[in-house]
């Protein structure tokens, strides 16, 4: 008998790439011992909270702080005119645009911050706030971004000039007061040419309502400053730490390296973490005034009404084909609801995102967007919801403009997709709007995915049910939603996106300990992405010792390389990539170390899953573990002592998953209750790293999709009040009204990234809402309804039914 | 006179006392004045479960509960269900099936479970998406919690059995 470890044991005992590796995470959060920023409690430790705005616009006419300031435990209350001598009373936004920290002299939306008390507890601060008086004038709002455009209102009074002229703004000229940048892409008079000479045009209007991420945990944070040391720590809910610290560094004026920004666990994120709000600069300010640790906590109304809602975009599309429906152009134009500061997180250079991937997943000869971004009263945000910068909207947009372009036709949907996909043998793939698509097998998938749910079957079973329902035999209308997106994600390269100046690289930085385990720390982190985990995986298959033998580690500053941080999609794009990387200078100097060990030429060795062994010769190795070890207690000539290494990587290109979505669902016309019977999901994220973890990204993307689909929205009355502000009004779907999702997958690995790997955390959400919207609007095909807006409540659909005379 | 209450409260086995104010709510209680930080705050208005415990055999949301409200009773959170040494078959299933990933809701969302499940030790998936209802989670779709649930009952019923 013999106990031989065979090349699969081996290989299996990495637990690296292409394993379900069960999350490190876990242990703490099933224990409840996770680290929450509101868990942080530090000595002597003061409550900051936010006097708020009940006008959505109005002028402040005085601020009066002595009664708050008499309530017990009250120890300050700051307006804009204490932050002004610090020049911190407005801010910069991600967008080019300022902010105001505290309202000065006006207020733009309901909700906005007026003074931040800061007391011995949330008790003194609630019973503080209570006490400020602030006098109002009320001045006329503005909630339609259309009527803003042709008002005499200006909402930014700061962006005019003396003479009553519009300056530019940080994207070019300026239109109207209220007018923020018009941006475009693609060739406007080909465009209009092709379609005016178009066989077929169909034409629709869209309006992509406003929502918001809602994460479970609110934004949050406690700002120290240690005056001994003139060191800042600042935890908080930040999905870029670093940028973070630069930010804080830039308008505060103190040196960066003074400054430590920590993220600890974080409660979700979806793009509400993203920005830097006023409770960040407030809490500074506080703890720099008071000399203590000062926390801020969003509560859930807050966060619903001025973190960061994403959306708002009103879209006008044209669409052209011949009349056997291969699609010859594509026209569209966004109107942009940005509220009363631009402060959209995207790419400096990209003002609405990557709105221009909205020609999807089609060879669309021609085409061209232009979009017109405006102040409202409305809350600034405008963040990428668990999708990269506004590719949410791209794909919606198209995915239902080949619905309307497949009415229009007289066409099944699914084969309008199928001629118009771009073909596997055209990629790299340049779109008209600018972007090269890495790689893809779009009729692959989308036949996989027809397959899998007998589409036809389907749809004989749809047309008897038509029947039915005319002959009077059931009230329930049955929908099947179709999409296929593309998303753009991982950005990004240098070259062409950077946030406030920061290029978005990301980095990984490895140490190897003498025993042969490893601490590794990047520039992102998770929020539930179960970055210790896969992060660990990637290494594990780069530099062969176990994934349970590495600790990933990110969120400090101090200790962390810098990056730009986690959203869009571009954890495994871009800090993977460096990890890779990085994992490969490890391997390439262990080689070296190896060599020596064996006595050959470093040529004359390669790796082999946890080991560099003699070429011809594989009973002669040594294991990386060995390898560790001889780095620290050897003197090798030529080679410095340690393992370590460190990669910035800057992506040369994005990366873009696709997938093939079908979702199947029965609809009440009475109620107007969907049910949703079936969803099928295919991803194609390039190289699998995780398969269970990316299953579970898939059925939360899908949920949040379900969300904004089918009811969930930021809605606002005629005099700009908030109508959704909690959760009651709010939807966030329960375990009740979500289905069980079949997922499945194809792998088209990225050429350019050095694993493969694409991403996937935000495709199901890009690619689930066009798929619940477009089964609710197909179920009223052939009632004759050719697009409805979302989201689709009850009371929507119940009224599409009504429309269509379903009810009579 | 002070206004405050004079409060007596057990929670994970051990007994609490102390004055507080009548307006204290529960989970304030719980995170700040005994740094049990398990239950969380999602929504303070009951909608979202993060603050979830066990109040004398109830699942409770603990942020819009007066601690006055729970003076003399006997409380359970995430803490008590179980430790390293020692811990629940919820604790273990929800890693195991990948019923977790921010962790924010989890506390609250297995504190319920587990009432659940002694309520009910053989409950049908609907009547676990039913009973469930009301701690929302972002980021799971829910798919896998339920795995994890249906794992977990299966698991202690099969100890049940064998201890019988």
């Amino acid at each position: 008998m013999k106990d031989e470890v065979t090349r699969e044991d081996r290989v299996a005992n990495l637990k690296g790439m292409g394993c379900s590796r069960k999350r490190v995470e876990d242990a703490r959060f099933t224990q409840g011992k996770g680290n929450y920023v509101d868990d942080i409690k530090l000595d002597g430790m003061l409550f900051g909270d936010f006097v708020r705005s009940p006008y959505a616009h109005a002028r402040i006419k005085s601020i009066d702080t002595s009664a708050a300031l008499e309530v017990p435990g009250v120890l300050a209350v700051l307006t804009a005119d204490d932050l002004r001598p610090l020049g911190l009373h407005w801010m910069p936004t991600l967008a080019g645009d300022k902010q105001m920290v505290l309202a000065d002299g006006k207020v733009l939306f309901q909700g906005q911050e007026v003074a931040f008390v800061v007391a011995e507890d949330r008790y003194a601060a609630a019973d503080g706030i209570e006490l400020v008086e602030v006098d109002y004038e009320e001045l006329p709002v503005i909630v339609d971004p259309f009527e803003s455009l042709k008002s005499d209102v200006v909402l930014r009074e700061d962006l005019v000039a003396e003479d009553g002229s519009i300056p530019a703004g940080a994207h070019g000229p300026r239109k109207h007061h209220n007018h923020i940048f018009t941006w475009e892409a693609g060739d406007k008079d080909t465009t209009d040419e092709v379609i005016a000479n178009a066989e077929v045009v169909a034409e629709e209007s869209m309006y992509y309502h406003r929502t918001h991420p809602c994460p479970l945990e609110t934004c949050g944070c406690v700002a120290s400053m240690d005056k001994v040391n003139g060191k800042l720590t600042l935890w908080g809910t930040f999905q870029a730490p670093h940028a973070i610290r630069t930010v804080v560094s830039l308008i505060s004026g103190i040196e960066e390296h003074n400054i430590r920004v920590i993220s600890p666990d974080i409660g979700g994120g979806f793009g509400n973490k993203v920005g830097a709000y006023p409770g960040y600069v407030c809490s500074v300010v506080a703890s720099i005034v008071t000399g203590k640790p000062v926390k801020w906590i969003e509560d859930r109304m807050d966060n619903l009404m001025t973190t960061a809602f994403a959306r708002d975009y009103w879209m006008k599309g044209q669409i052209s084909a011949t009349k056997e429906g291969k699609i010859t152009g594509l026209k569209c134009h966004v109107t942009a609801d940005h509220g009363g500061f631009d402060a959209c997180a995207d790419p400096t250079k990209f003002p609405a995102g990557f709105m221009n991937i909205c020609t999807g997943s089609y060879d669309i000869p021609t085409a061209h967007l232009e979009v017109d971004g405006v102040y409202t009263n409305k809350a600034p945000g405008g963040v990428s919801y668990r999708c990269s910068f506004r590719v949410t909207e791209a794909v919606y947009f198209i995915e239902r403009m080949i619905e309307v372009l497949a009415i229009k036709l007289n066409m099944d949907a699914a084969e309008l997709r199928r001629i118009n996909f771009i073909r596997k043998e055209q990629f790299p793939y340049t779109a008209a709007l600018g972007w090269e698509y890495d790689s893809g097998d779009y009729h692959t998938a989308w036949d996989k995915a027809l397959k899998a749910v007998d589409y036809d079957g389907l749809r004989a079973e749809q047309a008897q049910r038509v029947e039915d329902f005319k002959a009077g035999k059931t009230r329930k209308l049955m929908g099947i939603g179709l999409s296929f997106f593309t998303e753009i994600v991982g950005a990004g390269p240098v070259k062409n996106c950077d946030i406030l100046g920061l290029g978005m690289f990301d980095s990984c930085e490895i140490r190897i300990h003498p025993t042969g385990s490893a601490i590794a720390r990047l520039g992102t982190i998770s929020q539930g992405q179960g970055h210790a985990t896969t992060f660990a995986q990637i290494l594990a298959s780069e530099i062969g010792l176990p994934a349970d033998s590495i600790t990933i580690e990110e969120g400090d500053t101090d200790t962390a390389p810098y990056g730009l941080g986690t959203y869009g999609s571009r954890s495994t794009p871009v800090a993977g990539a460096a990890t890779a990387m990085a994992g490969r200078k490890i391997r390439a100097k262990a080689q070296m170390i190896a060599a020596y060990l064996l006595e050959v030429h470093d040529n004359d060795v390669e790796f082999d899953v946890d080991r560099f062994v003699v070429k011809g010769a594989p009973e002669k190795f040594k294991t990386m573990k060995e390898i560790a070890f001889a780095a620290y207690n050897q003197a090798i000539p030529g080679i410095e002592p340690g393992l370590e290494a460190v990669s910035y990587y800057d992506p040369p290109n994005m990366t873009y998953p696709f997938g093939a979505y079908v979702c199947v669902m029965d609809i009440d016309v009475d109620t107007g209750v969907p049910e949703i019977r079936r969803f099928y999901a295919l991803d194609d994220c390039g190289t699998r790293i995780n398969p269970m973890i990316i299953e579970g990204q898939v059925h939360g993307g899908l949920t949040e999709a379900l969300a904004v689909a089918l009811g969930q929205e930021i809605a606002y009355d005629d005099m700009g009040n908030v109508k959704t502000g909690t959760l009651m009004d709010f939807f966030l779907p329960t375990a009740w009204e979500v289905p069980n999702y079949e997922t499945d997958f194809t792998v088209t690995p990225s050429p350019h990234h050095p694993i493969g790997a694409k991403g996937v955390g935000e495709s199901p959400h890009v690619g689930g809402v066009p798929c619940f919207s477009n089964a609710v609007q197909d179920a009223f095909r052939p009632f004759g309804n050719t697009h409805t807006n979302m989201p689709h409540d009850h009371w929507r659909i119940w009224r599409t039914a009504n429309e269509l005379g379903l009810h009579d | 006179m002070s206004n405050k209450m004079h409060i007596k409260l057990k929670v994970n086995g051990k007994d609490e006392e102390f004055l507080a104010e009548p307006r204290e709510l529960l989970i304030y209680t719980l995170r700040e004045r005994l740094n049990i930080t398990g239950p969380h705050i999602g929504c303070e208005t009951s909608h979202c479960g993060a603050c979830t415990v066990t109040i004398d055999g109830k699942s409770v949301k603990a942020c819009t509960m007066f601690v006055a409200q729970a003076s003399g009773k006997d409380i359970t959170t995430i803490e008590g269900l179980g430790g390293p040494d020692d811990l629940h078959p919820l604790q273990t299933a929800f890693k195991e099936h990948h019923g977790l990933q921010c962790g924010y809701c989890t506390p609250g969302m297995i504190t319920r479970a587990a009432k659940l499940l002694e309520e009910n030790p053989n409950p049908t998936e609907d009547e676990i998406r039913f009973g469930m209802a009301g701690n929302i989670c972002r980021c799971t779709g829910y798919q896998n919690i339920i795995k994890s649930i249906q794992a977990a009952a299966a698991e202690m019923n099969a100890s049940k059995e064998a201890a019988e």
